[in-house]
């Protein structure tokens, strides 16, 4: 089928200001909106800029705004989104170029709420236990990949850029909740202050944005509620 | 293009689990820098779903020899057995320390890690299928991925993300003198950097995107053996790839093998559970080098279902659906995305997917690289990972051990790599070394190719697939060796229409397309010489296995007009005497 894609282009080097391309391409109805972009940047238009990867989903590369969404190129298909597509970088971080944004703001959040297991206690040779039902307690969280189309999505942190936002919310409540970790009161500190949890106001636009199906908006309020007690 | 220069210790390409877990080992020890092309969690670690194999015994009976025992038989005999010891030995730690890292495996009711079946892993010396593979349901790589980034969040360790290595420095340009360094060339602002170092370890994974349908991401191109070999290191065991049974067909997405582990089943056309027929005793966990054959073999005789009869299925509606969300809910969702069915009720359409490279930069069990049949070390270079051959995966990986192997083997090239960088100080690169790099970037910016990268990538991609990739013989190789060789040379004037230095992707691609058509031609050299089968290489015109004449390593070595030179090394023995492999 024949797809007409609209695309959002900037290129900071010769460009005043966001412009938009259209190109129409052949594909499969079968095929990912990634595959479609491919068309373009293989034998259409050289120059045209997104990251990707995996292709399916799972190493969070291709996050864009599709058809006024975030989502992942490569885990949407075609015939799920029609002949019309419309594809925006992600907002909230500044464009470098076309679908590529800035990260490292993002990757900066993360690496404040301490993404990492704190237990200075001595484990000995074997595995720290964990019953079944404690593991099951953060197992929504450990499926984040860090895509940033949570974070991306929330109204907050568009005028907002100091909130860390869902993704590192995720990640904290990642390890809040695992009984294995000794730093929950160090990270629910950390995400007390004003730049914290307290800034979200449920607008549940991260948890339609994830593409891992995290219940975003409820581990915020996971991590409200924790704070609180 | 600017040109800035770096000095570090020790320089790690690469950011998978490989990288990941040699950048722990390093950090505190040494000024380590990591350079990435991706972001490190963007890495194809990450794809991995069923599990890291680790004789715990924490659900049933097992020993790290019998895991040994596996992975020899596995590899069909062609695997040192010193190195597999070593990993299978060392397997018990690495995911006790992987747990200490807050690694999320599933649990046992006694809140233990839990464990559970994958292909080829049996109890005593192939009994039966035994419970070995620790998991986090099936996104066990992710977990990996996530953990290991985690900890060198934690320890500070410094990135290079979206800088994609071009070229190594040996010393008055030997490889056997030692490292001196590597050029990268970084993506955003389309500058090159020189990294002085004393040791670097590459760990760029695999390349399974010479094939067209791939579990591969776009991004695994063989960057690392590519330009290694450029330079004088030769390439162990290439024509040893392993081809995974149950790709989304078309797609080559994988749907892990613990979907077996958990009880799936392989099916015909007719319904039939054609493996019972192939390997009696552990039928749909059987390697997966027996198993593509097996599937294959079905297509071949007319038993492949669809229009075509170009596929099999996969089986797990008979499973309990909570079983399916608990242990298997990424894949049933790739199920629902990609193939638009519901796996709890439906058969999946599947076909075997180019998944593994057993072959790559040759190296020792400290992951030092050598450079020939007597195992000389080049100096102060590493390699770990899927780009890596020990050699423990010999002719055909079982299944997990590839998580094994990047944590063991990135773990031991990291602790002898911040050994070997004290006391020694980088020895420097030429003045002007960066200057290949930038004459080949500047080459095909200038805007005289007239070759599209995609159509030279996809004609390579679709020759290896149809003459290079489960079956093969002679004629098949040498037709696809010619295709190659026709395709390089058109691949010199290689368009760039893109003029721009940042994020300029489809230099990218033009730079990764090189790598692929260097890897490939290895690949096809060394399995057009081995005139036997074994393990993932099958040759219709020498179905058997000959070790006689054949019980030895492969090393491509590039001249330098570019043919290749073979050369051999036995194979290092050990408890294990080869027998015929059954299942």
């Amino acid at each position: 089928m024949d797809v007409d894609l609209r695309i959002k282009r900037f290129d900071p080097e010769k460009d005043d200001k966001p412009h938009w391309e259209e190109y129409r391409v052949t594909v499969d109805e079968g095929d990912r909106v990634l595959d479609a972009l491919h068309q373009v940047r293989w034998f259409q238009d050289g120059s045209l800029a997104f990251r990707r990867s995996c292709a399916h989903g799972v190493c969070g590369s291709d996050a864009m705004v599709i058809n006024g969404a975030n989502r992942l190129a490569c885990v949407l298909l075609v015939r799920d989104v029609g002949a019309r597509i419309t594809v925006e970088p992600l907002r909230g971080l500044p464009v470098l170029k076309d679908l590529v944004v800035d990260m490292d703001a993002f990757f900066a959040q993360y690496r404040a709420v301490q993404p990492w297991l704190h237990n200075d206690t001595d484990a000995g040779a074997t595995e720290r236990l964990q019953s079944p039902e404690q593991r099951a307690r953060f197992d929504d969280t450990t499926k984040c990949i860090l895509c940033a189309a949570c974070t991306t999505s929330c109204p907050i942190y568009w005028a907002n850029d100091t909130y860390v936002g869902p993704a590192a919310i995720v990640n904290a409540h990642r390890f809040i909740f695992d009984s294995r970790d000794t730093a929950g009161d160090q990270r629910m500190e950390i995400l007390d202050a004003q730049s914290g949890v307290w800034k979200c106001r449920t607008a549940f636009n991260c948890t339609d944005a994830c593409p891992r199906g995290i219940k975003v908006t409820e581990a915020i309020q996971d991590v409200k509620r924790a704070i609180i007690r | 293009m600017d040109i800035h220069r770096h000095t570090f210790d020790a320089v790690i390409v690469g950011a998978g689990g490989a990288g990941l877990r040699a950048a722990i080992e390093t950090a505190g020890k040494c000024r380590t820098a990591v350079i990435s092309k991706l972001y490190p969690t963007r890495s194809h670690t990450g794809a991995a779903q069923g599990g890291m194999c680790a004789a715990l015994a924490n659900v049933e009976e097992d020993s790290w020899e019998w895991h040994a025992f596996d992975t020899v038989k596995g590899g069909d005999y062609l695997v040192d057995q010193p190195a597999a010891e070593i990993m299978c030995r060392e397997a018990v730690d690495a995911v006790i320390e992987l747990e200490h890292f807050g690694l999320p495996f599933n649990r046992t009711p006694e809140g233990r890690i839990d464990q559970r079946r994958f292909g080829g892993h049996t109890r005593n010396h192939g009994e039966a299928p035994v419970k070995r593979a620790c998991y986090a349901a099936d996104r066990t790589g992710h977990m990996i991925l996530q953990t290991l980034y985690q900890q060198c969040v934690a320890r500070g360790v410094v990135f290079f993300d979206e800088f994609q290595v071009l070229d190594v420095a040996f010393v008055d340009g030997a490889p056997r003198a030692g490292v001196a360094g590597v050029v990268a060339h970084e993506l955003a602002t389309g500058d090159l950097h020189v990294f002085e170092c004393t040791a670097a370890l590459f760990a760029t994974g695999g390349f399974g995107r010479i094939f067209k349908v791939s579990s591969n991401a776009h991004t695994l191109t063989g960057d690392g053996p590519g330009l290694l070999w450029r330079r004088g290191v030769p390439l162990e065991d290439m024509e040893f790839f392993q081809f995974h049974p149950t790709g989304i067909n078309k797609l080559g997405i994988l749907l892990s093998e613990a979907a077996r582990g958990e009880g799936g089943i392989l099916r015909n056309v007719d319904g039939e559970r054609f493996m019972e027929r192939y390997a009696p005793t552990v039928k749909d966990l059987a390697p997966r080098d027996m198993v593509s054959r097996a599937m294959l073999t079905e297509i071949r005789q007319g038993r492949g279902a669809g229009p075509d009869k170009d596929f099999l299925y996969l089986d797990l509606t008979h499973l309990p659906p909570s079983q399916i969300d608990e242990k298997l809910p990424d894949i049933a969702e790739f199920v629902r995305t990609y193939q638009g069915i519901e796996p709890k009720t439906d058969l999946i359409p599947i076909q075997p997917t180019a998944h593994y490279a057993m072959g790559g930069i040759p190296t020792n069990v400290s992951a030092e690289v050598v450079l020939d049949a007597d195992d000389t070390v080049a100096p102060g270079l590493y390699a770990a990972g899927e780009c890596a051959c020990v050699s423990v995966h010999g002719a055909n990986r079982l299944g997990t051990n590839s998580l094994l192997d990047i944590v063991v083997f990135g773990r031991r090239g990291g602790a002898a790599m911040a050994q070997f960088v004290q006391g020694r100080q980088p020895p420097g690169l030429a003045a002007g070394f960066e200057g290949a790099v930038k004459s080949t970037i500047d080459a095909l910016l200038s805007g005289q190719g007239t070759e599209r990268v995609a159509t030279i990538r996809g004609e390579l991609q679709e020759q290896m697939t149809l003459h290079a990739s489960v079956f093969r013989t002679d004629e098949s190789l040498r037709s696809v060796a010619a295709t190659i060789d026709g395709l390089k040379e058109r691949y010199r004037s290689v368009a760039v229409t893109d003029q721009s230095r940042h994020f300029n992707y489809e230099l990218s691609e033009a730079l990764e397309l090189g790598y692929l058509l260097d890897v490939a031609q290895a690949l096809v050299a060394a399995a057009l010489a081995r005139t036997e089968s074994r393990g993932g290489h099958f040759r219709d015109d020498h179905p058997l296995r000959d070790d006689a004449n054949w019980m030895r390593h492969s090393l491509a070595h590039r001249r330098p007009d570019g043919s290749i030179r073979l050369d051999y090394k036995p194979v290092v023995g050990g408890p294990y005497l080869p027998m015929e492999r059954k299942y």
